[in-house]
């Protein structure tokens, strides 16, 4: 077991105030523990956490660029390997280094079956450059480059499936989880790292900045999140869905209505046809993952 | 011991005397048989090395930055358009001080495609940090490799190294090489010792940002310690000379400068070539000499003004373009020339394979008596 | 001296970055209705939330930004975020 008193994120980092991305970094040192080696890709964690020389990681990290991590880490468990050492390799990256830039790399990497856990802190965009639309940014999104506009309801894709893309490599483990849930996110990440293989985590890390909302409400939008169905909580073992948190189930307004991203959904005017859309994509996931808590009919 | 090998696999031998712990690497023509004769070694534990089929030469280097940070002794090769997909992390791997060695069988970049030699790869990587040694024949090639490492691994330089040799003409010849035995290797070549690693016994952040306080005095000390090699890699050689005879410790080699009116400047095999018609022309009671550039960075500025400077001319071969302005070779030599009256001429020649001959040594020193020069050379006559 | 080689560093320097010079909002602790549950601990982004010798929790305003998660999601409502005087 884990000690996971041990704060092994320094106080101090440049994180906005309510990071979700700076609370993912803490929560997943602290399942994984001190014999951990982080290999960063660029990217907002990368920044906020290491101008030189002030270091928010007390475990040894490195960075190199924004779409290697993985052929990094890849080098880096080769090494340990063939020095008998025991430390456990942890990537941490973003979702634009995760779904869009790093894509070749991952999938090499995956291929190969190296023994790391790969962690993607999913804020959905490049929020480090500004707001932009990543392959994670979800349906109807206003970001910098998906603006909403008189003929634009904002990003026009669903998100990538990238559990569903890592799992199909063989990965071993493959969870999502969220910085609501920080009980689950660190025994998540503590069954990846002692899982031998390739290992995927993505981290559902809310973003006041991109997504236009109080620091203070980081927590409550993730956990709406979970609540609409609009992020499943899930684990899957060598392909096959083995856990998914279920809930009983409210109305994707109730989270869209809480962020600046999705505000052209309500103002000026409420388009029932969008929202209806992304209701059903909603729905698409409580029905693939079976999330639905069947309330017993008086 | 002497072997009749080809020089790529004369390099995959002496390379695995090395002892690299990690090696990744992607396959392209003309450098595959080298990760090809590794993979074998490896398959057939003769070299101890975990061997990371990668997916592309941009992670290929990738997990040799990863490897060498983490502590081991790495090693890579590549070539061409590889070289250029691993940009962005070869100024990566320098700026980190990362001892790296590559080899590069050299050859053109596209467009158009071209698989065969030119030195336009490497040369686009000057400004990188990684310091570049040029092989004139597979003896020096081979033996160069074992050198870049002490370079490399010295905790005075700890910068990544090219070895470059000609694509196809030295990578698939056939010489004979004396390979020098693994007993040998070992004694000249110590355990890597990294001057610090990825340990959770002793954390340390790799590869952080620095902001405008900081960034300046970065890039001043990676200049530093790539000018420091210059020193570092003299020792290196001339310790290997004495070890084993072979003498490389001269940044620049001169061959019959001693009185030399007109004197080429080259790098890489066309230097054989050269140094046979140098004989022919000498013969013929013509005054012409070489300076080869062994180690292109550091560059040898003072070496080749002092080598150059009784000369009356000086003819650059340059087997690459800086496109819109001179041979890359050239631009250098001129500048170290700066303040002399001694006109520096360039020829780009032998671009993507272009055979170049002894006559066309020959022809060039005859062009560069008659002070016509700066020009590409041979070109076929629908163009002119 | 000169810099560390290659841009590295050791941990502990980031403390030097006092972050709670940021904040707006303060957070104060109402130990008479703290359970001890750990929750502000567990979700705070800076990590900067211990626990005292009597389990009660306390801040390092040195660190605290004032983003409010805390105070948002403490069970007990044991914490309210006030405008800080400076």
């Amino acid at each position: 077991m884990v000690d996971k008193s041990l704060e092994l994120f320094d106080s101090g980092h440049r994180a906005c105030g309510g990071c979700g991305a700076a609370l993912a970094a803490r929560l997943v040192l602290k399942g994984a523990g001190k014999n951990t080696i982080v290999v960063s890709s660029t990217g907002c964690m990368e920044v906020f956490s290491t101008p030189y020389p002030e270091t928010a990681w007390k475990v040894p990290w490195i960075h190199s660029l924004f779409e290697n991590a993985a052929a990094v880490a890849s080098g880096v468990e080769a090494s340990l390997k063939k020095q008998g050492r025991t430390e456990k390799v942890v990537i941490m990256g973003g979702d634009g280094a995760t779904f869009d830039i790093g894509m070749i790399c991952i999938s090499g990497a995956f291929e190969r079956g190296h023994d790391f856990t790969y962690i993607c802190y999913d804020n959905e965009a490049y929020m480090n450059t500004g707001i932009q639309r990543s392959g994670a940014t979800p349906y109807d999104a206003s970001t910098t480059t998906s603006p909403a506009g008189k003929c634009s309801f904002g990003n026009k894709r669903p998100k990538k499936d990238m559990p569903q893309i890592l799992a199909a490599h063989g990965a071993p483990y493959v969870a999502t989880a969220s910085v609501a849930y920080p009980a689950d996110l660190m025994q998540k990440v503590e069954k990846a790292i002692n899982t031998k293989g390739p290992c995927y985590l993505q981290v559902h890390a809310p973003c006041c900045t991109g997504w236009g909302f109080e620091g203070e409400q980081t927590i409550a939008i993730a956990k709406l999140a979970i609540e609409t169905g609009l992020w499943v909580n899930f684990e899957m073992i060598d392909g096959k869905v083995a856990k998914v948190k279920k809930v009983v189930r409210k109305p994707v307004e109730e989270y869209l209505k809480t962020q600046k991203r999705f505000r052209h959904l309500f103002k000026p005017k409420r388009q029932d046809a969008e929202i209806a859309a992304i209701q059903a994509i909603a729905d698409r996931n409580a029905e693939k993952y079976g999330i639905d808590i069947k309330l017993k009919k008086e | 011991m002497m072997e009749i090998t080809e020089g790529s696999h004369a390099i995959a031998k002496i390379v695995a005397r090395c002892r690299p712990q990690v090696v990744s690497a992607y396959p392209i023509t003309p450098q595959t048989h080298i990760v090809e004769a590794l993979a074998d070694y490896v398959a057939d534990c003769k070299l101890d090395a975990d061997y990371i089929t990668v997916e592309n030469e941009m992670s290929a280097l990738s997990a040799c930055i990863g490897a060498s940070a983490a502590g081991s002794r790495v090693y890579s090769a590549t070539t061409s358009q590889g070289l250029a997909l691993m940009f962005e992390a070869c100024f990566n791997a320098a700026g980190m001080r990362l001892p790296i060695i590559m080899s590069i069988a050299n050859r053109a970049l596209g467009a158009p495609l071209s698989i065969w030699n030119d030195q336009q790869d490497s040369i686009s990587l000057r400004d990188s940090g990684w310091l570049q040694f040029y092989a004139e024949d597979n003896q020096e090639a081979t033996d160069m490799h074992i050198i870049a490492y002490k370079v490399a691994e010295d905790h005075s330089v700890l910068l990544p190294v090219f070895v470059c040799f000609d694509g196809f003409i030295l990578s698939h010849t056939y010489e004979p090489v004396d390979m020098l035995p693994q007993e040998d290797v070992d004694k000249y070549l110590p355990k890597f010792t990294p001057y610090e690693k990825l340990d959770a016994e002793d954390p340390i952040s790799f590869g952080m940002y620095a902001t405008p306080e900081y960034y300046h005095e970065f890039r001043y000390e990676i200049d530093r310690a790539a000018k420091r090699a210059a020193d570092v890699y003299r020792k290196a050689a001339k310790d290997f000379a004495g070890m084993f005879g072979r003498d490389y410790s001269g940044l620049i080699e001169e061959y019959r400068m001693e009185d030399a009116e007109t004197a080429i400047v080259a790098m890489g095999s066309i230097c054989g070539t050269i140094k046979d018609a140098i004989d022919e022309m000498r013969d013929a009671g013509k005054k012409v000499g070489l300076v080869r550039i062994r180690v292109f960075r550091p560059f040898p500025d003072k070496e080749i003004a002092q080598a150059l400077a009784k000369t009356k001319r000086v003819a650059v071969l340059d087997k690459n373009i800086s496109l819109g302005s001179k041979g890359a070779v050239a631009l250098e030599v001129k500048d170290a020339m700066y303040g002399k009256t001694i006109p520096v001429l360039y020829y780009i020649l032998g671009l993507g394979g272009r055979d170049v001959r002894k006559r066309d040594i020959a022809a060039i020193v005859a062009l560069a008596e008659k002070g016509e020069g700066d020009m590409f050379y041979g070109l076929r006559k629908e163009v002119l | 001296m000169g810099l560390a080689v290659g841009c590295r560093a050791k941990p502990g320097k980031a403390r030097d970055n006092r972050t709670g010079s940021w904040r707006v909002f303060k957070p104060s602790f109402d130990r008479g209705k703290c359970t001890k549950c750990g929750m502000c601990m567990t979700l705070c982004p800076e990590g900067c939330i211990h626990q005292t010798e009597e389990e009660f929790v306390e801040p390092d305003y040195t660190y605290c930004k004032g983003c409010g998660i805390c105070g948002e999601e403490c069970p007990g409502e044991a914490i309210a975020m006030k405008q800080e005087e400076k």
